[in-house]
């Protein structure tokens, strides 16, 4: 890349990091949030690149769902009492599975035993699972954000994934979606897959962009150990991309929505103005949350929880009223590291000032000659002592957050 | 003891040409060892030896030979075959009257075989030539005894044909020990003098000092004094090497034996030094050891800059074993504080270094190896250089002098031709030419040290399909176009990576450096320049690219912490790095002009 490249990526840069913040003065008090995040452990078959936890038996599904009664009733203080909840997130495995009543009954059992204001509640649903009238009896329950895992609109590459929809219902998914008035709807799109050349990832782009969802979320994808992918990478049958194919892609992805009017609020996400999600952004800004299910996680602001990541070992517990999970308290250390982790990752930007005040040492004067050499090669940008990756910078978001955590 | 029924001798040899396994059926014989405690190579008893099948230390061990109804003391010193560890045979041969000179009768003399046999001539020791391995089908004793007929003058039926292997000619062997070396010279009576020939550090009980006695007589619990440091002990036990030590009471002129009186600083021993008693000294000290000369120097750091200290204790107690490892602090602006080390050679260093990661538990990096030049200032002083970084200005000094050897080369004829091109590509000019049978030559060389200490003698063996054997010595110095050599990264000059170079070899070496460590350096956030220098005219670049890619797609709940860890990890991981600048150099990049090739 050429330094006036750079420089108008730069400029880009500022301007997002702007309308970010106008959006974000805006509306939302983003710190007083807290979300519950609900884990729903079954799929209907394995796609062959993901290492969520889930199973593809829903025998369970009855008895999943009142453990998760069991666990919202027991974990009702882990937030603290004064927490509002304004987000709910069920995610899997495939939420779109559970029958409404039992979806029914989860949500009965939040309002039963936490203060909420809700602000968003999403469903995490696969395109077979988006019936109008799913989608209606949905609505009823007051999910108004749907995150639709399409992934991709090519034939060959869903049947290489092994997903259980094809392109063309993906594409009616979304339609349905929208008719039935699911205003924010975001779409799932995975990236980097050595067979799916730049075309049809443009192809990919090109037909989501036509469906105008307000936000998108794609995914380089990545070959983890315990998946078929993983397996067959072992056996020398498949091969991930190289840095530069999966690097080009990531850079076609930013073009092409930022050309459309998103912004990348995330490096792994896209929004329209009005349309960031809320629960996934508590993530990135430490903001407590309480993680139900299996495998599930919470965060209460000192500790992260995690659940057992077995169904049946967490169903028996529940029935016996036991601690689902193991807790870690994060030091101090642990706890900035995470802060500059994910703040680098966002269009909000990594304050410096907080980092300083967390760590009680001038976070500029010990990497100063790092910093400088970032700066110098445009990878970051420093603006009201918060600290922004450029576009360059985005690409090496871990090796730059790794430069700067603190020991 | 009486003293006529002693006899001290060593077996030399070039390497593997069967000394550890001669010696092995000499203790059998003797019944020294038992069947039960035999082992092959017996004396090489250091795992590195071991492994790899070669003898690196003298290792002195007493039989008790029964000759025509009279029983023998025979004190024998195994000793190392490579050019490396001459400076082992040279201590051994001080200690014996006689030696066993071996030469494997299916290869013929060979270069060390001379080498070796110079240094036993030059001590007056009573040489008998052994033909070993006779049992090989391609042994050829006779043409073989006919080289060693010339090379030392001896009758044909004083040669011995023998097979450590077989064990053929042992009992001959063991009777001309017996009939031809003289037995040791001096007076019990005398004041004691006895020559600390070698050392050996153990843990538990100290420094074991090995000592060979020329007069007087030492007891248990005597006041005693090395001449040379002046220090005085108390000699806790004395004793005899056998296959264990056996402790004595008392011990006199002409024994070999060791000593154990408490030292425990590495240090205080110099071996060739002189024992001696407090009461009643010897007059003077014996001749001891002329220092030993170092031919390569190359910097040694810990890879955890916080056991500097550590591995001085180390390297204290290892020199203690090795008399021929020397040092001396250093520091180093990417590699911290270490030791500017002088070593034998190639092999020796690389073993020092695995000594040290064995023995000590160290984990070191080692620096680009240089030889010792001398610079001749413009005040006419001379300055030695044994570091890139003591490379005067170059308005200081008149000119560069580096050191030459005479290279002796052995070869079947049909390699002449290849040999003497390679010693030209290396800047050696050949000075004789003598054809030792009507196929086997030896070739005698001048060439510069440095250019012989790297990879010369692989490259030889490679052309000559391992038909070619090397010796060299030491010959002085001569004037040579020597340039400092500096590698910088992204700018910055890494002193580590600097070397010490013929100015019609710099470009060649600083591109293959450079390409080198290309390979390398791994590709961080940052493009890296790799360039070499001389002074500030830049002769080689390459790039490291910068890294393209470095992000993980997902980090929700779970991930965050999951994430962190990884990325702790890999930081950690990267700690064994060295920062040069704002670069992580990876430890195998100090040590890439090694593989150079
Ligand atoms: N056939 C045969 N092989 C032998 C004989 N003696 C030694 N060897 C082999 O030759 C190799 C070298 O033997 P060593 O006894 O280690 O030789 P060395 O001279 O002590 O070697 P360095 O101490 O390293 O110089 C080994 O593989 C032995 O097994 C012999 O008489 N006959
Ligand atoms: S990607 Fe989604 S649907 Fe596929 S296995 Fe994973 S959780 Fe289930
Ligand atoms: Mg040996």
């Amino acid at each position: 890349m050429d330094t006036s490249n750079n420089q108008a990526a730069a400029q880009k840069e500022i301007s997002f990091q702007n309308g970010g913040r106008v959006y974000l003065s805006l509306g939302l008090k983003v710190n007083k949030l807290s979300g519950i995040y609900i884990h729903i452990p079954f799929c209907k078959r394995a796609c062959h690149y993901c290492d969520f936890h889930f199973s593809t038996n829903s025998s369970q599904m009855e008895a999943m769902v009142s453990a998760i009664c069991k666990e919202l009733e027991l974990r009702k203080d882990f937030l603290g009492s004064d927490q509002i909840i304004k987000t709910v997130y069920f995610g899997g495995g495939t939420p779109s599975l559970v029958p409404t009543d039992l979806l029914k009954k989860i949500m009965e059992q939040i309002s039963a035993y936490y203060e909420t204001d809700l602000e968003e509640v999403t469903l995490e649903a696969n395109p077979d699972d988006l019936s109008d009238k799913n989608l209606e009896q949905w609505k009823a329950l007051g999910i108004d954000r749907l995150s639709i895992g399409i992934q991709t609109f090519d034939e060959n590459v869903l049947r290489f994934y092994n997903r259980a929809h094809t392109g063309e219902e993906s594409l009616l998914a979304i339609q349905r979606a929208k008719a039935a008035g699911f205003g924010k709807l975001s779409i799932d799109l995975i990236y980097g897959f050595p067979a799916m050349d730049h075309g049809i990832f443009l192809a990919d782009l090109d037909i989501a962009l036509e469906q105008d969802p307000g936000h998108i979320s794609s995914y380089c994808l990545t070959v983890e150990p315990k998946t078929v992918l993983g397996n067959w990478e072992m056996k020398g049958k498949f091969q991930s991309a190289t840095e530069d194919f999966a690097a080009e892609q990531f850079e076609i992805l930013m073009d092409r929505l930022e050309g459309a009017g998103y912004i990348q609020y995330e490096i792994s996400n896209f929004g329209k103005p009005g349309n960031f999600a809320l629960h996934n952004t508590n993530y990135w800004k430490s903001v407590p949350y309480l993680g139900i299910g299996p495998s599930a996680h919470s965060y209460d602001g000192k500790n992260r929880g995690a659940n057992i990541a077995n169904n049946a070992r967490y169903i028996k517990g529940m029935e016996n009223g036991l601690s689902p999970y193991n807790v870690e308290t994060l030091a101090g250390a642990d706890r900035v590291n995470e802060y500059i982790l994910t703040s680098l990752r966002t269009i909000w930007g990594l304050d410096i000032d907080r980092v300083s005040a967390l760590s009680g040492v001038d976070f500029v004067a010990g990497k100063v000659k790092l910093l400088e050499k970032l700066y110098s090669e445009k990878l970051v940008l420093l603006k009201d002592n918060y600290l922004f990756l450029t576009r360059k910078g985005k690409f090496l978001a871990d090796s730059i957050a790794a430069s700067l955590f603190i020991e | 003891m009486n003293m006529q029924r002693i006899r001290n001798f060593c077996i030399i040899a070039h390497i593997d040409h069967g000394k550890s396994t001669l010696a092995d059926r000499l203790l059998q014989f003797t019944n020294t060892v038992s069947d039960r405690e035999m082992q092959d190579q017996l004396l090489d008893n250091m795992d590195l030896e071991r492994e790899r099948g070669i003898t690196i230390k003298s290792h002195a061990i007493q039989m008790k030979y029964n000759y025509k109804g009279e029983e023998y003391v025979l004190n024998l010193i195994d000793t190392p075959g490579h050019v490396d560890f001459s400076y082992e045979v040279s201590r051994s041969i001080a200690a014996c009257e006689g030696a066993l000179l071996i030469v494997d009768a299916s290869q013929g003399i060979e270069a060390q075989t001379i080498s070796n046999l110079y240094l036993a001539i030059g001590h007056d020791l009573e040489i008998i030539p052994v033909l070993n391995k006779i049992d090989l089908p391609g042994a050829d004793p006779d043409v073989v005894a006919d080289e060693v007929i010339d090379l030392i003058g001896c009758k044909r039926e004083d040669i011995i044909l023998a097979s450590g292997k077989e064990g053929i000619g042992i009992e001959d062997i063991l009777n001309a020990v017996v009939e031809r070396i003289p037995a040791p010279k001096g007076d019990p009576e005398a004041p004691l003098q006895a020559m600390i020939f070698d050392s050996v550090f153990n843990s538990f009980r100290g420094v074991e000092v090995i000592f060979r006695i020329f007069n007087g007589t030492i007891n248990k619990g005597d006041r005693i004094k090395f001449v040379n440091t002046g220090r005085e002990y108390e000699a806790d036990e004395i004793g005899i090497l056998g296959i264990n030590q056996i402790p004595q009471q008392t011990m006199s002129a002409g024994n070999v034996g060791y000593l154990i009186s408490g030292i425990k600083v590495a240090k205080e021993v110099k071996v060739g030094d002189t024992i001696t008693h407090v009461k009643n000294p010897c007059a003077a000290a014996i001749k001891g050891f002329e220092n030993v000369k170092p031919m390569v120097f190359a910097g040694i750091y810990p890879v955890d800059t916080t056991e500097f200290e550590e591995l001085r204790a180390s390297m204290e107690k290892l020199q203690l074993n090795d008399a021929s490892l020397v040092w001396e602090p250093e520091t180093s602006a990417a590699l911290g504080f270490g030791f500017r080390c002088g070593f034998l050679g190639m092999l020796h260093m690389e073993i020092i270094q695995e000594r040290l990661e064995r023995e000590f538990d160290m984990t070191v990096i080692t620096t680009v190896p240089s030889v010792q030049f001398r610079a001749i200032m413009t005040n006419d002083e001379v300055k030695l250089i044994n570091a890139p970084s003591d490379m005067p200005d170059p308005t200081r000094f008149k000119h560069i002098e580096e050191p030459f050897v005479k290279a002796t080369i052995i070869t079947a004829a049909e390699y002449v031709g290849p040999v003497i091109q390679l010693c030209m590509e290396k800047r050696g000019q050949i000075k004789n030419q003598i054809y030792l049978t009507s196929d086997r030559v030896e070739l005698t060389f001048h060439m510069p040290l440095a250019e012989i200490v790297f990879d010369f003698f692989d490259k030889l063996k490679t052309i000559s399909r391992g038909y070619a054997s090397l010796d060299y010595e030491l010959m002085g110095f001569q004037q040579s176009h020597m340039v400092r050599l500096d590698v910088m990264l992204n700018g910055e000059v890494v002193d580590a990576l600097s070397a010490i170079v013929h100015r019609d070899k710099a470009y060649e070496w600083g591109k293959r450096l450079c390409e080198k460590l290309k390979e390398l350096v791994p590709r961080q956030m940052f493009e890296i320049a790799i360039q070499a220098a001389i002074g500030t005219k830049i002769i080689a670049r390459e790039t490291v690219k910068a890294l393209r890619k470095n992000v993980l797609a997902k980090c929700y709940g779970g991930d965050i912490s999951r994430k962190r860890k990884l990325l702790e990890k890999q930081k950690k991981g990267k700690k064994r790095m060295r920062q040069v600048g704002n670069v992580e150099v990876p430890q195998e990049a100090f040590m890439a002009v090694l593989k150079l090739d």
